[in-house]
């Protein structure tokens, strides 16, 4: 009995386990990064343990891949260096960590994944309790294949209606970050349910997962169904069962009508500043960025080249796109999405994390504004810390770009 | 006696350090950019035994562990916030950094102000004789803590 967390923390442990109580539970993955994974190995070397199991551990380049700097290339080649002492079972270069784990079948429902970016909690989306946690969480989980947790409380969001054209799971997960606030799950899981949820895909699902921890969640996590059996069929590593909350109690409750909804934009300094975006007047956008663990799939892609589709980008502004995987980038190219986007005029990057964190890629002057798809804003993440960061669905932003200021997709419909 | 950094509700993790200065594990350069641009007198200015007195959600954001060395490499003795954000708060548990709850503290001094905080007891004593006490720390954290972080808790069979 209990929410989603507790009933999957509860199977894991083979007792009933209730929010509020510190566990100790085993892992089915652990999952480490370019930017975090040299922390995490200081810290494991400091254990002096092997690895707790080679196949379970998970190392993804992304955030700054191909290496833009001299200090990062010195970085990377020490994890390539230690992944082959430790014989690391997984390791991947082929798009952003979140994106990849779910293509390629790690992640499953009911499945205990601990990641060292605080964007784990994506892994919700398919009915899996993803979390994230720092490097030395991570080197624990690496040593030892457990963890420590708080079985959290949950907010649930219940999201009934469907949306309206050009309203999206983007729109959604802003709005809810909105009712809530950047802390406003702190310490607590995030449940989504309702028609507008049952309604996703498992792409538009992660949108709203991802952003678990811009309200401070532990994990955000949507009910198994059928649409994550599909998808995982063929697919997950090994078999699995559904596992749903029963009869759970929740902290709160919030009820969102997806009906109502309009395209919104989240202004300076976080996410929780919100304003629908036909009533921003004139935001002049020097950058506009396509991409993301929240929103660089493959129908993201779709959307954006829709906008765009026989128009160019303002010449008062630039766009950059980078596919989330290389996956979602070979079928976007099949479907002439790519080819769309670089006749509109934008760039189109390699898959990875792109300029989300300000590292290459699209870089921000002092003082220069961008709008992104991304899921932070907070000052000095894109170059910066004068430059100003607005969120938005990938329409909203390819709306932009072509009026070179923020535009709601519905006037150029 | 420390000196205050007060800092804000809501400060992320780019603002404690951008993501484009985490490209080292050295803890001293992490030091010098602790705050470089939310504060850029915090880097020059902060003499060991310092505090930082911060708002709500302390923290909030990446997950990147570089936040709380650089602060901590920075000299300073504890944290004491309103309230923290979950993974910055474990980061700094498993780290050794001394990261405190007070919620009436943050509005009854100024930045640059001296205290004085009794990590045993969680007493602070402000020069005017004014007392505040922080929250105790949830039992398992407190035991992480009292190990020296989870390394040494880890090492000594726990877990």
């Amino acid at each position: 009995m209990g929410t989603m967390s507790e009933e999957i923390l509860s199977r894991k442990l083979g007792r009933e386990v209730r929010a509020g109580e510190i566990v100790i539970v085993p892992v089915d993955y652990v999952m480490a990064h370019d930017q975090t994974s040299p922390l995490a190995i200081e810290s494991f070397r400091k254990l002096g343990k092997p690895l707790f199991d080679p196949q379970r551990t998970i190392i993804v380049f992304d955030h700054i891949i191909p290496a833009a700097t001299v200090q990062a290339a010195t970085l990377q080649r020490g994890i390539r260096n230690w992944m082959a002492e430790e014989q690391v079972g997984n390791f991947l270069q082929e798009g952003i960590c979140h994106q990849v784990l779910v293509e390629r079948g790690f992640v499953i429902p009911g499945a205990v994944i601990v990641g060292a970016d605080s964007h784990s909690c994506t892994y919700g989306a398919l009915g899996a309790f993803g979390t994230g946690m720092g490097s030395t969480d991570i080197a624990v989980a690496l040593a030892t294949g457990k963890t420590w947790l708080r079985v959290p409380e949950t907010v649930r969001f219940e999201l009934t209606g469907q949306m309206g054209p050009h309203v999206y799971a983007k729109d959604l997960a802003l709005a809810m970050c909105g009712a809530i606030g950047v802390d406003g799950a702190n310490y607590q899981a995030v449940e989504y349910g309702g028609s507008a949820v049952r309604a996703m895909n498992i792409s538009e699902r992660m949108t709203l997962a991802n952003m678990a921890i811009e309200m401070g969640g532990k994990t955000g996590l949507c009910e198994p169904d059928d649409v994550v059996d599909e998808y995982l069929d063929g697919r997950a590593r090994t078999p699995y069962e559904r596992v749903l909350p029963r009869d759970p109690q929740y902290s709160r409750v919030i009820e969102i009508d997806a009906s109502s909804l309009e395209p919104m934009v989240a202004m300076p300094p976080d996410p929780e500043h919100l304003a629908p975006a036909n009533e921003l007047g004139d935001v002049a956008i020097d950058q506009v960025f396509v991409g993301t663990c929240t929103n660089g799939r493959l129908d993201d892609l779709e959307i954006a080249a829709s906008v765009l589709r026989g128009r160019t980008i303002s010449p008062n502004t630039r766009m950059v796109v980078t596919p989330a995987s290389r996956q979602v980038l070979l079928q976007a190219m099949e479907r002439g999405y790519i080819q769309t986007l670089i006749e509109a005029g934008a760039t189109v990057t390699n898959p990875g994390c792109g300029p989300c964190i300000g590292r290459h890629q699209g870089v921000l002057a002092a003082g220069e504004r961008a709008i992104t798809t991304q899921n932070r804003n907070f000052p000095g993440r894109m170059g910066d810390p004068t430059a100003e960061i607005y969120l938005a669905s990938p329409a909203t932003a390819a709306a932009s770009a072509i009026t070179g200021y923020i535009t709601d997709p519905r006037r150029l419909s | 006696m420390g000196r205050i950094w007060k800092a804000g509700d809501n400060i992320s993790t780019d603002e404690i350090i951008p993501g484009r200065y985490n490209v080292t594990t050295d803890r001293a350069q992490l030091a010098q950019a602790a705050f470089i641009e939310y504060r850029p007198d915090y880097a020059p200015g902060v003499r060991p035994g310092d505090l930082v007195v911060a708002g709500r959600n302390f923290g909030m954001g990446s997950s990147r562990e570089h936040a709380p060395i650089a602060l901590q490499a920075s000299g300073i003795q504890a944290i004491i916030a309103r309230s923290f954000a979950r993974i910055f708060y474990r980061n700094a548990i498993n780290i050794g950094l001394p990261i405190l709850v007070c919620d009436t503290l943050h509005a009854a001094v100024e930045d640059g102000d001296s205290m004085e905080l009794d990590l045993t007891t969680g007493r602070i004593d402000l020069p005017d004789g004014r007392i505040f006490q922080v929250e105790p720390l949830p039992e398992f954290v407190l035991k992480i803590v009292q190990a020296g972080g989870i390394i040494p808790f880890v090492q000594a069979g726990n877990l």
